[in-house]
């Protein structure tokens, strides 16, 4: 029987597989942001031993830096004292540091793959849970906790029980204004924020093979949000054409060694899932959650469940949801007043995103009363984005282009939403308290978020383009 | 918090919410700290205290007839972001032991590095310790790894629960999994100098 492309990449990373013991698997690729790695460093400095191999280790700062002034101290004392703190572990340790000012700075799961690091076959992980980004090109990424990154700083392994695997077949054609964003917010609405708890995902049908690298990430971001380990696509031309020339990708005779290997990442055509799951993509309408996991979502045209379609036990969390989202169970969403419109996050803040973005507002200008922040990923992206004058049509549309970071997609910065606000948001978590306390969060794609922003309200994008 | 443990007779605090996600647990403007220590208080912060500070009165933390190193929660417990915090911050406030019908992967690996056992339920047996409780909040119960049980003492009702042999051991033994990969290191760069791609 054949092999999946999961497996083959499992296989081919097992340093050592004993019975009764989780697998040690090799890591090539490890990255770290301020959030989770101090107390890593700690726990070497207090074993006494260096980091293991220092070149497959990068460092940036995301989570914690403002979006405006980026050149001046962060304010927030601790926050601060984070992001200082991993400039000198970093230093301390011998690893090389995208920090605040460089011009490679930005969301980690946002520089990995636009600087040629994250490659088709690598195992990747950081100490984050949308580390399932790195997937789309064909790679084994996921996110670890802060044991793990110690356990790999210190000896480039991880020690994991292999997860089950799934295929998620996304068959068709995607109808107009349709995104991927709404392809996986709409597979984690059918199967609920913990669907896919144990496995790991490949993606996979005509739906998914068409989409742009950009787009595939958008996808593999959200894996988590549906429980999953990770998700993964296969490799493919669309991936090989992204990577070439990149920073840090192969050249040469080793881009033609490199590229010969990728070629050979497929699952095999008789390999086994442990369940597979197939959707069509003309069945997908633009989508927005209403509640408080990305599972609760609905196409934008559609009722939010009523109390009686729960079930029994369900019912209490999904009142508690409701009630702090200030929703009716059984109303509809459209026409909904928001007050902040927020497009970013490693979900969706790459230049394709902007452009997108740019593309659907130029000559339209944001609805009176309405804040809407467009945060870049990277230095790169943003850096991109004032070379292609996008910065200028967001400017004349009333969007407020900031400067790269994790921003709004969680409350830990600067940039927070307003207690009991409504932001439409392109980032991948609606959890209670998670854009600021009592911030109420819908998630859309970014053109359904560019459409709330120029309506102030929730809106169907298919009407406006 | 104590790093092994095999056997443990407590009450315990119960949250019947489903989908619980680690930024509950610990919301991330409390992830800024650099060290393990002090995320208790902090634990359910936004549940446990309104946007004065003051306590909520209707939330089983700050009820003072709920107390034990166990926590007993709804379905998918811990989904959500990888932050560990979540882990240490259940730890800190005494918890050894955390009850639900199903953990979301990464929490779990999270809590057994903390030495904090997850235990899985079904979904009956989970009710059942909820309504046991909910009739009398000196409800016992009793968790040995060893047997790999948890008993309601008040009704002698038992279940089993998973747990892999590695990481029991690790549990009953205290040591981590970086004692066992550090001493996998001829292993590993036998690994390394035989891989074609190493990137
Ligand atoms: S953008 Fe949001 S989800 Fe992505 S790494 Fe930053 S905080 Fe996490």
């Amino acid at each position: 029987m054949g092999k999946t492309l999961f497996d083959k990449l499992w296989d081919s990373h097992v340093v050592l597989s004993k019975p009764g013991f989780p697998d040690a698997v090799y890591i090539n690729t490890h990255f770290i942001h301020e959030v989770t790695s101090p107390q890593a460093f700690d726990g070497l400095r207090k074993r006494g031993i260096p980091v293991f191999r220092t070149a497959k280790t990068r460092a940036t700062a995301d989570h914690n830096v403002p979006t405006i002034d980026q050149h001046l101290p962060i304010k927030e004392a601790l926050s601060r004292k984070q992001v200082e703190m991993l400039t000198t572990n970093t230093k301390e340790f011998g690893v090389e540091l995208y920090g605040l000012g460089h011009p490679y700075q930005g969301i980690v799961h946002v520089i990995g793959p636009e600087l040629g690091i994250t490659l088709p076959g690598m195992t990747i992980v950081c100490g984050d849970s949308h580390t399932s980004t790195h997937g789309a090109f064909g790679a084994i990424a996921f996110g670890i906790g802060t044991s793990e990154v110690e356990q790999v700083l210190a000896t480039q392994c991880i020690l994991q029980y292999r997860p089950k695997r799934m295929k998620i077949e996304v068959n068709g054609q995607l109808k107009k204004g349709v995104l991927s964003k709404d392809i996986i917010l709409y597979i984690i609405s059918k199967i609920s924020a913990s669907g896919a708890t144990g496995y790991f995902v490949e993606y996979a049908g005509e739906a998914i093979r068409s989409l742009s690298m950009e787009a595939r990430m958008t996808i593999c971001n959200m894996s988590i949000e549906m429980g999953a380990r990770g998700g993964l696509i296969a490799p493919d031309e669309i991936t090989f054409e992204y990577i070439k020339g990149r920073e840090f990708a192969p050249k040469g005779a080793d881009w033609d060694k490199a590229l010969a290997y990728w070629k050979t990442l497929s699952t095999d055509k008789d390999a086994e899932f442990d369940v597979t799951l197939t959707f069509d993509a003309a069945d997908i309408e633009p989508m927005i959650t209403y509640g408080t996991n990305p599972g609760m979502g609905i196409g934008v045209t559609q009722h939010i469940p009523s109390v009686e379609q729960m079930e029994e036990k369900e019912k209490a969390s999904f009142r508690k949801s409701l009630e702090y989202m200030g929703l009716e169970p059984g109303s509809g969403l459209l026409g909904k007043k928001v007050d902040y419109v927020f497009i970013g996050s490693c979900t969706n803040s790459r230049i394709e995103d902007l452009r997108l973005v740019a593309e659907f507002v130029k000559g339209k200008h944001k609805a009176e009363g309405v804040v809407a922040w467009i945060v870049p990923g990277s230095k790169q992206v943003e850096a991109q984005a004032k070379k292609e004058g996008i910065d200028k049509i967001f400017e004349a549309a009333g969007f407020q282009l900031r400067q790269p970071g994790c921003s709004a997609c969680l409350g830990m910065n600067e940039d927070k939403i307003p207690a009991g606000m409504y932001c439409i948001s392109t980032s991948n978590r609606n959890f209670e308290g998670r854009q600021g306390p009592n911030a109420r969060t819908f998630l859309a794609s970014p053109l359904s978020a560019a459409a709330a922003a120029i309506t102030g309200k929730v809106t169907d994008v298919r009407e406006l383009v | 918090m104590s790093k092994n443990f095999q056997h443990l007779v407590s009450t315990a605090v119960p949250i019947a919410i489903e989908n619980i996600d680690t930024d509950q647990i610990i919301p991330a403007r409390f992830l800024k700290a650099t060290t393990r220590d002090g995320f208790g208080e902090n634990l359910f912060r936004d549940w446990r205290y309104d946007s004065n500070n003051q306590p909520k009165a209707d939330f089983a933390l700050n009820n003072p007839t709920y107390k034990g190193e166990v926590l007993v929660a709804g379905k998918n417990f811990g989904c959500g972001s990888s932050r560990e915090h979540a882990a240490w911050a259940i730890g800190d406030a005494g918890f050894k032991v955390v009850v639900s019908s199903f953990f979301a992967d990464i929490f779990k690996n999270n809590a057994l590095n903390n030495f904090i056992l997850p235990v899985q339920v079904t979904d009956e047996f989970l009710e059942k310790i909820f309504s046991e409780i909910n009739k009398d909040v000196n409800t016992q119960l009793e968790i040995d790894i060893e047997k790999q049980s948890i008993r309601i003492l008040s009704t002698g009702d038992e279940a089993k629960f998973d747990i892999n042999p590695y990481k029991k051991a690790c549990l009953i033994n205290g040591y981590d999994d970086i004692d066992y990969l550090l001493s996998l290191r001829k292993e590993i760069e036998t690994y390394e100098a035989g891989r074609e791609f190493n990137f």
